[in-house]
């Protein structure tokens, strides 16, 4: 065969193989494939059938979650205000920056901007975005201040705004600071009050974010608004009976007491005598509720009504009350208090020295324990503890502010000998400063007793409940302006032009087991003008720690410079313009 | 040969009183079924692409190309394109390599050769070149070919399937991969040996697994259970099954998907195209799309039946069933029933070479049936 053959039989064999195959072969191959296509195609029809016919609410309500969003719409917790409208709480819409990390990433001029403009280590921000590059949305910074957010402005204004953004919250400025920490307390991250004012009233302050029904796209940009499902309710606004001037005072000079006796801390409570507001209320120490993060709870206490103190002295012009309204002596009753000691039961009542023989009134000028105990044995002890419980003593002045303890007073049928005598000068009950206070208020008052407030009130102040006569509070604060007077405990609560009065109280510290001997709770609780009283204030000071520790020293100098603006801020008429008794006072000092 | 391409071709068509179109070696009911699809594409496209003027413009220049490389490629008899199947593979393996050593760096693989004009990507051009050389190397020796045909048409097939992978480009390797293996398989590859091969590649898997990058690896357990990162990896699966469910029987109307439009569906505008489909035109829409590449692959089918020599049987099949991998891969992808691989829904998602490769493989179907010898019956 000639390889010309061979490659024609060849030829011949495939042509022959390949309608073979064609015949057969591929028919059936085209015939597997199409019927493989086929089921393919059913598969996938199959596969889009369940998903859109079958089991299609699953995925439309997943479809649905992903773009219909109920978002927040930011509402103003109401402000607190002090009795003239200024602000101590409020409320500011504060920007929170936002960045798509897939986006931002890509563009380095962007996060060095962004960078600088919120004061941030670019490097961090960096690193912060790469590790989250895959995601589309993340909060870079929350609540930021204005000059950052003027920043931000400016850069989405310059850089476009498609992958970063600011979102409107607000957030709660303290504009007083420390001064009012204690009493307007501060709010949590989530705008509800957690201490102060701002918890008690809460529900009155609090605002009621609204919601609204949007479309968003993938990259959390509102496109279009659904509805609005519920509309945002601002809190209310509440004006407290503070003023702001006086708390500055207050709090100045009880800052500056508590430096210059190296206190372990203090308070100052003023009361309008006519209404029973309370118009200043300090403490110290003290915290900003600005970065409420500071401050451990010793400094967050408001301790003019969440500490108590035995009120010591201060008790006594109240003894003295129950005694003349008990007709049991007169304000010139002789009294004699030597040799300046006495025995009750198994215990012994000193003074500081041996006053002699003395009035009624000279007790309360001298401060007299002797003298008083003897007042307070020739009373039941159910009328002493009728007006202690009647000027508010062992029970909370209703103030409804947080933490406020009631303070102590015992059942007197449960008193024993001693303790009766002792209740006559402050010891072996106790009581904040606000409750001391309010006890005072019902000597400025005539005899009422008015509930204290923390709230402005505007219409005329309450009934109150009247616990002396006006006869017999008009006597003991004649007997208190005399503590004030060269003779008596507390000269240095002398306000130049007003008649003042009050009292000293130098208690010691109970203790654990009993009472420390060189630790003091130095106190004056006084009023002003005494012709007609308009502030009744107490001044507490903690264990000053200086060689003062009397309440003549450490606490009534507070109470006179406080009352001294007080009266002038609020344009008191002076009831003695010529200053008798300061100037009786600069005599009896020369 | 020069002398025989052109006019000669021309003159082949011997049709008497036949139009325009059969002289241009078109085949009409393909041309139809193509036009149906392009214009189905490009309304879906508009949706997903938010009406882009920009976008649709280029798609448009595109399909103008495309079909042009068709309508040339429709003018090449057969017998030329033999003739070219070694020369072109040949050639398309050298620039894989070349791609290989100095190709430009696109979407973090090397895919792309930068011919200073354009750039080309040589993996299209083995698309084709592949089949080609397999249909012609095949059809030289008697059907079904013996041990040592099959052992050269599968390193044929491996080799430039290799150079793609290694790219890499898992999804352009597995549509070349899957023109050899077609064309195998109509070369008359025995059943037993297709059941022995199935089992080696189960077999092969856990190697392969091993082969595998991270992110392929990652892309196999994400399909087993796109739950497991709804956030990361998963999250194209999920999207685009919540886009297709979300859509119903009906579709939310074109324009109207919220999926799409809102930007949860990522790769919209390509790889998931089909999605957007889903959503807006429904089960109807997907139905009608697929009826579309039903006829047209039944149509390329069926010319390759027709065609008169085992070259054309094999090299029509093999395009035929290229076109048709494209379809099960990016569906199957989409739908969740394939892992995601990146293979654009053909003639539909926007952009790329692959168009001008998918039409001119069209073209290839076209010639083959438009020079058959007719003989007077």
């Amino acid at each position: 065969m000639t390889a010309r053959d061979v490659r024609r039989r060849r030829a011949q064999r495939v042509e022959r193989d390949e309608r073979l195959v064609a015949a057969a072969s591929f028919r059936v191959r085209r015939g597997v494939l199409v019927g493989f296509l086929g089921l393919f195609l059913a598969a996938v029809v199959a596969s889009a059938f369940h998903r859109q016919v079958i089991d299609t609410e699953y995925l439309q309500d997943q479809g649905n979650n992903r773009y219909v969003r109920n978002l927040v719409i930011p509402a103003r917790r109401g402000m607190i205000l002090d009795r003239n409208g200024e602000p101590l709480a409020v409320s500011t819409p504060v920007a929170t920056v936002w960045v798509d990390p897939s986006k931002a990433i890509e563009r380095p001029e962007l996060v060095g901007e962004l960078a600088k403009a919120l004061g941030m280590d670019r490097a961090t921000l960096q690193a912060r975005l790469q590790e989250r590059k895959d995601r589309p949305f993340y909060y870079v910074k929350r609540r930021i201040g204005p000059e950052e957010t003027q920043a931000v402005e400016a850069l989405i204004a310059r850089l476009g705004a498609n992958d970063i953004g600011l979102e409107t919250e607000y957030r709660r400025f303290y504009p007083s600071g420390e001064v009012f920490g204690h009493l307007v307390g501060f709010t949590n991250i989530d705008d509800h009050g957690i201490e102060g004012m701002e918890l008690a009233f809460d529900a009155w302050l609090a605002a009621q974010p609204g919601s609204r029904r949007v479309i968003q796209d993938g990259r959390r940009r509102v496109v279009q608004e659904v509805e609005r499902l519920q509309p945002p309710r601002h809190g209310r606004d509440l004006t407290l009976s503070l003023d702001r001037r006086l708390q500055f005072l207050a709090y100045r000079e009880l800052k500056r007491a508590m430096r210059e006796h190296k206190a372990q801390g203090a308070t100052a409570v003023i009361l309008d005598a006519n209404t029973g507001e309370v118009l200043a209320m300090v403490n110290q120490p003290a915290y900003n509720p600005n970065g409420a993060m500071d401050g451990s709870g010793s400094t967050r206490r408001n301790r003019a009504l969440t500490d108590v103190f035995e009120p010591g002295s201060t008790v006594k012009p109240l003894v003295v009350a129950a005694a003349l309204e008990a007709r049991l002596v007169t304000p010139t009753t002789p009294i004699d208090t030597s040799p300046g000691t006495l025995q009750v039961a198994r215990n012994r009542v000193k003074d500081v020295r041996n006053y002699g023989l003395l009035d009624t009134t000279g007790v309360i000028t001298k401060s007299s324990n002797v003298g008083v105990v003897k007042l307070a044995q020739r009373m039941e002890r159910a009328a002493l503890w009728r007006l202690y419980d009647g000027v508010g003593f062992g029970r909370s002045t209703g103030s409804g502010f947080p933490g406020e303890v009631d303070g102590r007073l015992r059942d007197y049928q449960r008193w024993s000998i001693f303790e009766h005598a002792t209740h006559a000068f402050g010891y072996g009950l106790s009581t904040t400063s606000l409750q001391l206070a309010q006890a005072y208020g019902v000597l400025a008052a005539d005899g009422v007793r008015r509930p204290v407030s923390l709230l402005r009130l505007d219409g005329p102040p309450a009934e109150g409940e009247q616990v002396l006569s006006a006869a017999t509070v008009q006597k003991v604060r004649a007997m208190m302006e005399t503590v004030v007077s060269a003779k008596g405990t507390a000269r240095e609560a002398a306000v130049e032009g007003y008649r003042v009065g009050g009292k000293t109280g130098t208690a010691k510290k109970a203790v654990a087991g009993g009472y420390a001997s060189k630790r003091y709770q130095s106190v004056f609780a006084g009023m002003a003008p005494i012709s007609q009283p308009r502030f009744v204030m107490v001044v507490m000071v903690d264990e000053p720690g200086g060689k003062d520790y009397y309440g003549g020293k450490v606490a009534a100098p507070v109470f006179a410079r406080v009352m001294q603006g007080a009266l002038r801020l609020y344009n008191v008429p002076p009831d003695d313009p010529a200053g008798t008794l300061l100037l009786a006072g600069m005599e009896a000092t020369r | 040969m020069p002398g025989r391409s052109g006019p000669s071709a021309l003159a082949e068509s011997r049709r008497p009183g036949v139009g325009l179109l059969p002289r241009l070696h078109v085949d009409l009911p393909l041309l139809f079924g193509l036009l149906l699809l392009c214009g189905y594409g490009l309304l879906v496209l508009a949706s997903a692409t938010d009406q882009d003027p920009d976008k649709l413009d280029r798609q448009l220049i595109r399909f103008g190309l495309a079909f042009a490389a068709m309508l040339l490629v429709a003018q090449v008899p057969p017998v030329q394109l033999r003739r070219w199947a070694f020369p072109l593979y040949v050639a398309g393996v050298a620039m894989l390599v070349a791609v290989e050593l100095i190709g430009d760096i696109g979407k973090g693989a090397q895919r792309w050769l930068d011919l200073g004009v354009l750039r080309f990507q040589p993996s299209e051009l083995v698309k084709l070149a592949v089949p080609m050389a397999l249909a012609a190397f095949l059809a030289r020796r008697p059907l079904p070919p013996r041990w040592w045909g099959i052992l050269a048409a599968a390193l044929m097939t491996a080799v430039p399937v290799l150079l793609i992978a290694r790219q890499p480009d898992l999804g352009t390797a597995l549509l070349v991969a899957g023109g050899g293996a077609m064309v195998l398989f109509l070369a008359g590859l025995s059943w037993r040996l297709i059941v022995a091969l199935a089992v080696a590649g189960a077999a092969f898997l856990p190697i392969l697994w091993h082969l595998m990058l991270p992110y392929q690896r990652q892309r196999v357990l994400t399909f087993l259970d796109p739950a497991s990162d709804p956030l990361g990896s998963g999250y194209h699966i999920i999207q685009s099954q919540i886009a297709i469910g979300s859509g119903g029987v009906y579709g939310k109307g074109w324009l109207n998907g919220t999926q799409s439009h809102l930007e949860f569906l990522p790769e919209r505008s390509t790889d998931f195209i089909f999605a957007v489909l889903g959503e807006e035109l429904g089960l109807l829409g997907i139905l009608a799309l697929l009826a579309i590449y039903l006829f047209i692959i039944l149509r390329g089918l069926a010319i390759a039946a027709q065609a008169q020599d085992a070259f054309g049987r094999l090299l029509g099949g093999g395009v035929t069933l290229v076109f048709f991998v494209y379809l099960f891969v990016n569906t199957g992808m989409v739908t969740g029933l394939l892992p995601v691989v990146g293979v654009p829904l053909p003639l539909v998602s926007y952009g790329g070479t692959s168009l001008v490769t998918i039409m001119a493989g069209f073209g290839i179907l076209m010639s083959i049936h438009t020079h058959r010898k007719l003989l007077p019956a």
